[in-house]
C-alpha cells in the first residue's frame, strides 16, 4: 500500500521541478507550463490527503485550483499572443521593459 | 499490487517533468506535460477520487494542453537561442533552490512522527458526495468561480482585440 508520505515526497518533487523549470527556462510557454505542473503538484497533495482523511474539502478545493488553471490559461495565453505580436519574440527577457 | 502501479505512475510523472524542463523544443514540453497530467490522473484514480480523475484529464490533458498547444503552432517558435551572459547565474541559482525545498520536504516528512499508512474506507471521490459538497457547503466558492471564469472570459476577448493607433489617438476595432 502506499503510503500518504509517498504522494507527499511525489507531489514536492514535482513542484521542484516546476521551479526550478520557471527559474531556468526563457521560453514563455514553457515557464507557463511549468506553472501548470507547480498546480498539480498541489493538486496530488490536496487529493492525498483528503482521501486519506476522508474529507470533502480537499477535492472540492482541486476542483476550483483546476477553475482558476483554465481561466490563467485563458488569460495567460492571450498576454502571450500580444507580447508575440508586438515583440516577435517568445524569450522573456525580451519583455523585460513594460513600455512597447 | 498498489505499491507497484504507485512507482510506476510516479516514475512516469518524474521522468516526464524532468523531460519537459529539459526539452529545448516548446511542442515536446507540451507533450511531455500531457503525459505528467495522465499520471497524476492515474493516481487520482488510485486514490480513490474517480471524479477528479476524469475531470483532469477532460479540463486538463483535454482543454488546456489543446490550447497551449494551439498557440505554440500558431507561434511557431524555433528552439530556444543559448543563454545570455547576464543570466547564467540562474543555473546554480535554480539548483541550490530545489536543494533547499527537497530538504525542507524531506526535513518535514522525517520529523512527523505517524502518518496514516492507509486510507480510511469511504465515499468521499464519488461524484455524489463532491456535487453535494459543492452545492451546500461551498456554494458561495463555486458561485465565486462562475464570476471568475465570467471575468476570464471578458479579459481574453479584450486581449485579442487588436489595438490600432492611427494619428495620435487610439481607437478600436
Amino acid at each position: 500500500m502506499p503510503h500518504l508520505s509517498w504522494y507527499l515526497a511525489l507531489s514536492a518533487i514535482l513542484f521542484t521541478i516546476g521551479v526550478v523549470g520557471v527559474i531556468i527556462r526563457r521560453n514563455v510557454i514553457v515557464m507557463f507550463m511549468c506553472i501548470e505542473l507547480m498546480l498539480n503538484a498541489v493538486n496530488l497533495t490536496f487529493v492525498a490527503f483528503s482521501s486519506f482523511f476522508q474529507d470533502v474539502t480537499g477535492q472540492l478545493f482541486v476542483f476550483i485550483v483546476m477553475t482558476v488553471a483554465a481561466a490563467e490559461a485563458s488569460v495567460g495565453l492571450g498576454i502571450i499572443i500580444a507580447i508575440f505580436r508586438n515583440r516577435e519574440s517568445l524569450d522573456v527577457d525580451d519583455a523585460s521593459i513594460l513600455k512597447l | 499490487m498498489l505499491t507497484a502501479l504507485f512507482i510506476l505512475f510516479a516514475g512516469m510523472a518524474i521522468g516526464c517533468s524532468v523531460a519537459m524542463v529539459a526539452q529545448r523544443n516548446p511542442l515536446y514540453s507540451a507533450i511531455s506535460l500531457i503525459g505528467v497530467l495522465l499520471s497524476l490522473a492515474c493516481l487520482y484514480m488510485m486514490l480513490a477520487a474517480p471524479f477528479i480523475a476524469v475531470v483532469q484529464v477532460i479540463v486538463y490533458a483535454g482543454a488546456i494542453m489543446v490550447l497551449v498547444v494551439f498557440v505554440i503552432m500558431l507561434l511557431n517558435v524555433e528552439a530556444d537561442e543559448p543563454r545570455r551572459e547576464r543570466l547564467r547565474f540562474l543555473v546554480p541559482a535554480a539548483i541550490a533552490l530545489a536543494a533547499i525545498l527537497i530538504g525542507e520536504t524531506a526535513f518535514i516528512l522525517s520529523s512527523v512522527p505517524n502518518f496514516p499508512t492507509t486510507p480510511r474506507p469511504g465515499s468521499v471521490g464519488l461524484t455524489a458526495t463532491v456535487g453535494t459538497g459543492l452545492f451546500t457547503t461551498y456554494l458561495l466558492p463555486f458561485e465565486i468561480t462562475s464570476v471568475l471564469l465570467l471575468m476570464a472570459i471578458v479579459g481574453a476577448m479584450s486581449l485579442a482585440r487588436r489595438l490600432r493607433v492611427d494619428g495620435n489617438r487610439q481607437n478600436r476595432d
